[in-house]
């Protein structure tokens, strides 16, 4: 049996998907790991002095410095001899899309030894759910609302992953935390790799989508089985596989669940699959 | 000097099972035991992978993911007393 890392008695809400997330995360990194972590979500819900969630070393520091915060611990690591403990730096969307978009784009320009996972649920959850650039085309959030001009984000979602993996860092990918073999493998994946490791795991938030607690997980499998999320690797800043779902299911089974989207109308459905039918031209 | 130093896994002290509306009711004999339901619980409170599913109601919070994603269907949510 594979120890919990990250345990119970955390503050998030019922159905998290991100805390989902960190047990498998953690679990597949192990023990010999120095966690960094963003504000968000991640460090409101997981340490609250004087408590901790987290059974590894575990530092946080700012919204816009974990990048630096964890090229310094790694740097300081390596310095003394150990080229053993992995950094693993946690953030979320707000963190990494946003605020800390600079100090990111600078540890992967330098290729310090950190492996950076990014949990991506869309919008800054914890401070009430405010848009980030992460959020997609017509989600409403409290700063993208539905009104009789504006009807949810007028903008799309960064393609962040296309952005780190531009870096030309050793590895980039991303996965979903309803696929947690997927995850699972591809940290291992970048445990075995130095440099600069960039993971982009999308999870889900009830809270802030509108969605069923039940069917928090549900959520993170349709994305993928839809085919609007993809789960790729980028190695050296070439894509090298991506998760092929099949035949793909229509986008609307993954919008009709959440109530972010229940302004859309059937046009709005129809221009969200045409996108992804037209993204996914040379890879199936 | 002491240093405001939280100590790791400390947050079990914190009991999260009272913010339940619905609990999990789990039909052993139709169990599988294959996992999913730990695997995916976000508290890790459903016991070890493989064996079937003890449900440590110290943390349940009812979000109701195991019944969902359950692929027996074994799991029921029933209304918390």
């Amino acid at each position: 049996m594979v120890e919990e890392l990250f345990v119970s008695g955390h503050r998030a809400c019922a159905g998290c998907g991100i805390a989902t997330s960190f047990r498998e995360v953690m679990k597949a990194v192990g023990k010999d790991v120095i966690v960094v972590n963003a504000t968000g979500c991640s460090e409101i819900v997981s340490s609250p002095y004087p408590q901790s969630a987290w059974k590894v070393p575990y530092i946080h520091s700012l919204f816009e410095n974990v990048p630096a915060v964890a090229s310094g611990v790694s740097h300081a690591l390596r310095s003394m001899g150990n080229d053993h403990t992995q950094v693993v730096c946690i953030a979320g969307d707000g963190a990494t899309y946003d605020i800390g978009f600079g100090a990111l784009s600078g540890m992967l320009e330098r290729n310090d030894d950190v492996i950076y996972v990014c949990y991506d649920n869309e919008a800054y959850m914890n401070t009430g759910i405010q848009r980030s650039s992460a959020t997609p085309w017509k989600a409403a959030t409290t700063t993208s609302q539905v009104g009789s001009a504006v009807k949810g984000k007028p903008q799309g979602k960064k393609p962040i992953l296309e952005i780190a993996a531009a870096h030309k860092i050793p590895y980039a990918a991303s996965t979903s935390v309803g696929y947690p073999f997927d995850v699972a493998k591809k940290l291992k994946k970048a445990m075995g790799i130095k440099g600069a490791r960039f993971i982009l795991l999308f999870a889900s938030c009830p809270t802030g989508w509108g969605l069923d607690t039940a069917k928090s997980i549900q959520a993170t499998k349709l994305i993928v089985e839809t085919g609007i999320w993809k789960m790729a690797e980028y190695e050296n800043g070439k894509m090298t596989g991506v998760f092929k779902p099949g035949k793909r299911k229509p986008v609307e089974e993954y919008i009709k669940l959440q109530s972010r989207f229940k302004h859309l109308t059937p046009e709005d459905i129809a221009a969200i699959q045409k996108e992804v039918d037209a993204s996914w031209t040379g890879l199936e | 000097m002491k240093l405001p130093i939280s100590k790791p896994g400390t947050s079990v002290e914190n009991k999260t099972g009272d913010w339940r509306t619905f609990k999990p009711d789990i039909e052993v004999a139709k169990c599988i035991k294959c996992g999913t339901c730990q695997r995916f619980c976000p508290e890790g409170c459903m016991g070890d992978e493989g064996k079937v599913p003890i449900v440590n109601f110290d943390y349940c919070k009812g979000c109701g993911i195991c019944a969902n994603e359950c692929p027996v269907k074994c799991i029921k949510m029933i209304p918390e007393k």
